[in-house]
C-alpha cells in the first residue's frame, strides 16, 4: 500500500491518535514512580557525590579521597567490610540452601507455615533481634549458661563483642534475604527435570549436582547478590554485636557524622563504597551472566 | 541398532492406590520384545500410572514387573536403562542440544570423542543433524520433542516409554511426526510402551492397543479388532464414534426390534439384552427400488440433519424406533447428488460382517 492509501485509509488518522493517546496514558502513569525514584534516589546519591568533592572550607577538593588513599585504617576497614559480607554470605548460603531446598519440596500448605517461621524474625525489629542476641551470646547470657552447665566448656566462650558475635548477628538477619529469591527459583522448578535426570541414569546424587543445583542458581545468585550488598552498608546489628572491634564502612560513616559533622568525608567514603559494590557486582556478572546476578528468573 | 536386544515386559498384578482411588487396580500386561504397544484411556484412566510404575517413578502398593527375567519393580529409576520422552520433554533448559543429549552417555562414563559421535548420529536418526550447538530455548516444539527423543535413544536403551509425547504439538505436526515415530521404531526395534489419550493416534501406530479404564485393562489387542471387534461399551464408546441399538438374544438369536439381526458372529449362549454397535462409516443409503442382498441389515428412518465435514459428511438419522444414529460417506459430487434431504425417509443398510453385538452390562476384559 502506497503512503498516500495509507493516510486516505478509513479511520487511520483516527487510529493513529488512539495510539499514541493510550502510549500518553502509559507515561502518565508511570510518571509517578519515575518522580518518586528521582527524588528518593538519584537526588540523594548525586548530592551524596557533590558533597564528597567539597572541602570543609566548602571549595572543590579531593582532599577526602586523598585522605581516604594515604591512611592505612581507611584500607583496613574497606578490607573487613568486605570480609564479613563475604562471611555472612557464605554462611547465608551454607544455611539457606538445604532449608530452601526442604521447604521447596513440603506440599505447599506446609512450606507456607514453615515459610512463616522463615518470615516472623523477618518482622520484628532488627534493633530487637540484635539485643536478643547479645542476651544469648554474651558472657553470662544463655549458650555460655548451658554450655557450662553441661560441662561442653569450662570458661565463657567470646561470642559477642567480636567478629563471631557480627557474622553471628548478621547471618541471623539476612537469612530470609537468600531464602526468599532462592524458594521462588526452586519452586519453579518443574519435577520432570529430575525425573528425567533419574531415568536418563543419574543417581539422586549426580542429578542434584547437574541438573537442580544450575537450574536453582540464578535463585541463588539473587538472593546472595542482596545478601552481599545490604552486608556491605549494614550498621545497627555490627555495631552492637562488634562491640567496637569489628569497624565496618556504615561505622565509620557514622562517626565521620555524629562526631566530626565532616559531611565531606562521610560522602567520600559512601561513594568509594557504591562503586566498589558497583565494581564487583559487574565482575560477577561477568561470571555469571547479568541477568542471573541481578535477579533474573531464566 | 539394537534390534536383537530387545527386551520383553512382563506385568504382573500390579495394585496401586491413592486412598481408595484405584490407580491401578491389579494389572496384567504382557509386552513382547520389540512390540509397539499403546495405552489408551481417558485422563485419569490409571494409564500414566502404568507408565510410571515402569519407569520406576511411581512405586506400586504390590506386584512385580519384569523387563526380561529380570525382576525391577524394586529397582530404582536411575539403574533400569529405559529411554523415556517426556510429555513436556524436559529437556535441561542450562544444556544445550548437544549436553542435553550427551547427558546419558556421560554419565555411564562414555569417553569424550566417542560422545560426540554418538550424539550426532542420534541427531541424525531423528533428523536434526548439525543442530547439537542450539539452545533449547531456539527451539520449536516439534524440534524438542526430536531432542528429546534422540536423548531417550542415545544410550540404546531396550526399552522406550513415552508419555502422551505428541500432545503440545498442533494436528498437522502430530500427525507427521505419529509416521516417523512408528518408522523410527521400525528402525530401532526396541520395545516401546506409549501412552496417549487419542484414540487416532493409538490406532495409527501401534501394534496392539491396551485400552484402559479405572485402573484396569478393558482390552488388549491389534488396533483393528479394537475397533472393529470392541470387547465391551467402554472400549467401543472410547475408540471411535458409534450408536447403540438396544437388541435382545434368546436362543442365540439377536432380534432388533422384531426383525432377526444378520450377524458377523452368532450371538453368545446366554439370552438377555445386548447392544448392537453401529458405527457411522459401517451404514449405508440404500436406494429405495432396489434389494439390498441377504447380508445386509435394513434400517429404516428419517433424516434430521446434514452435517458437512470437508472429506466427509455425516446423516444424522431417527430410526423408526427413535433412536438416532449417524451416517458417514465421503463427499464425492455422485454421492452428494443422491444424499436425501433433511425429513426424507431413509433406509440404511449394515453389512452382515459389520453387525457387532457389544454386551450391555459394563464389560470385563
Amino acid at each position: 500500500m502506497s503512503a498516500a492509501a495509507r493516510e486516505t485509509a478509513p479511520y487511520a488518522a483516527a487510529l493513529r491518535a488512539d495510539d499514541l493517546r493510550e502510549r500518553r496514558t502509559l507515561f502518565g502513569l508511570s510518571l509517578p514512580a519515575l518522580l518518586l525514584v528521582f527524588v528518593t534516589l538519584v537526588v540523594p546519591v548525586g548530592w551524596l557525590f557533590w558533597l564528597s568533592f567539597l572541602s570543609d572550607a566548602g571549595e572543590f577538593s579531593l582532599e577526602h579521597y586523598r585522605r581516604m588513599a594515604s591512611q592505612a585504617s581507611y584500607l583496613r576497614i574497606f578490607r573487613t567490610t568486605f570480609e564479613v559480607s563475604l562471611i555472612t554470605t557464605s554462611l547465608c548460603i551454607l544455611l539457606g540452601y538445604p532449608l530452601a531446598y526442604l521447604l521447596a519440596q513440603l506440599p505447599r500448605r506446609i512450606a507456607a507455615l514453615c515459610m512463616i517461621a522463615v518470615l516472623l524474625p523477618f518482622w520484628t525489629s532488627v534493633l530487637v533481634r540484635t539485643y536478643a542476641w547479645l542476651v544469648l551470646l554474651q558472657r553470662q547470657g544463655i549458650i555460655n549458661g548451658w554450655g557450662m552447665g553441661l560441662g561442653l566448656w569450662d570458661e565463657p566462650l567470646p561470642l559477642v563483642h567480636n567478629m563471631s558475635g557480627t557474622l553471628i548477628g548478621m547471618t541471623h538477619i539476612m537469612l530470609p534475604y537468600l531464602i526468599l529469591p532462592l524458594y521462588g527459583s526452586m519452586r519453579a522448578i518443574d519435577g520432570d527435570y529430575l525425573k528425567a535426570a533419574a531415568n536418563l541414569g543419574a543417581s539422586p546424587t549426580r542429578a542434584f549436582w547437574t541438573v537442580y543445583l544450575p537450574l536453582s542458581f540464578p535463585g541463588l545468585a539473587a538472593g546472595a547478590a542482596i545478601v552481599f550488598i545490604l552486608c556491605l552498608g549494614f550498621y545497627i546489628t555490627p555495631a552492637l554485636l562488634g562491640g567496637g572491634r569489628v569497624i565496618l564502612v556504615s561505622m565509620r560513616i557514622a562517626t565521620d557524622i555524629e562526631l566530626f559533622f565532616n559531611w565531606g568525608a562521610a560522602s567520600a567514603l559512601g561513594v568509594v563504597l557504591l562503586l566498589l559494590t558497583v565494581a564487583l557486582l559487574y565482575l560477577a556478572s561477568r561470571v555469571a551472566g547479568f541477568d542471573r546476578v541481578l535477579g533474573g528468573t531464566k | 541398532m539394537n534390534r536383537g536386544g530387545a527386551l520383553p515386559i512382563s506385568v504382573n498384578g500390579v495394585t496401586r492406590t491413592y486412598g481408595r482411588f484405584h490407580a491401578l487396580d491389579s494389572v496384567d500386561l504382557e509386552v513382547r520384545s520389540g512390540e509397539f504397544l499403546t495405552l489408551l484411556g481417558p485422563s485419569g484412566s490409571g494409564k500414566t500410572t502404568l507408565l510410571m510404575v515402569l519407569a520406576g517413578f511411581t512405586r506400586p502398593d504390590s506386584g512385580s514387573v519384569l523387563f526380561g527375567d529380570r525382576e525391577v519393580v524394586r529397582l530404582a529409576p536411575h539403574k533400569r536403562d529405559v529411554g523415556m520422552v517426556f510429555q513436556s520433554y524436559a529437556l535441561f533448559p542450562h544444556m544445550d542440544v548437544a549436553g542435553n543429549i550427551g547427558f546419558p552417555l556421560r554419565l555411564r562414563g562414555v569417553a569424550r570423542g566417542e560422545i560426540a559421535g554418538r550424539v550426532e548420529r542420534a541427531l541424525e536418526t531423528v533428523k536434526l543433524g548439525g543442530f547439537g550447538a542450539r539452545r533449547i530455548d531456539q527451539l520449536s516444539g516439534g524440534q524438542r520433542q526430536r531432542v528429546a527423543l534422540a536423548r531417550a535413544i542415545v544410550f540404546e536403551p531396550r526399552i522406550l516409554l513415552m508419555d502422551e509425547p505428541l500432545s503440545a504439538l498442533d494436528k498437522q505436526l502430530r500427525e507427521h511426526m505419529q509416521v516417523e515415530l512408528r518408522q523410527l521404531h521400525e528402525q530401532l526395534g526396541m520395545t516401546t510402551v506409549y501412552v496417549t489419550h487419542d484414540q487416532r493416534e493409538a490406532l495409527t501406530m501401534s501394534d496392539r492397543i491396551a485400552v484402559i479404564d479405572k485402573g484396569r485393562i478393558m482390552q488388549l489387542d491389534t488396533p483393528r479388532r479394537i475397533y472393529e471387534r470392541p470387547s465391551c461399551r467402554f472400549v467401543a464408546e472410547f475408540v471411535g464414534e458409534s450408536a447403540f441399538l438396544p437388541v435382545s438374544v434368546a436362543a442365540r438369536t439377536a432380534t432388533l426390534d422384531g426383525t432377526p439381526l444378520k450377524l458377523a458372529e452368532p450371538a453368545g449362549a446366554g439370552d438377555g439384552a445386548m447392544f448392537l454397535m453401529v458405527r457411522p462409516e459401517k451404514l449405508r443409503i440404500l436406494p429405495a427400488d432396489r434389494h439390498p442382498g441377504d447380508d445386509v441389515n435394513v434400517l429404516a428412518g428419517r433424516v434430521t440433519r446434514f452435517i458437512y465435514q470437508g472429506e466427509s459428511y455425516v446423516l444424522d438419522v431417527e430410526l423408526s424406533s427413535g433412536v438416532a444414529v449417524g451416517v458417514r460417506g465421503m463427499t464425492s459430487s455422485a454421492a452428494m447428488a443422491a444424499l436425501p434431504a433433511a425429513g426424507d425417509p431413509v433406509r440404511l443398510g449394515l453389512d452382515r460382517h459389520d453387525a457387532v453385538l457389544i454386551p450391555a452390562g459394563e464389560g470385563t476384559p
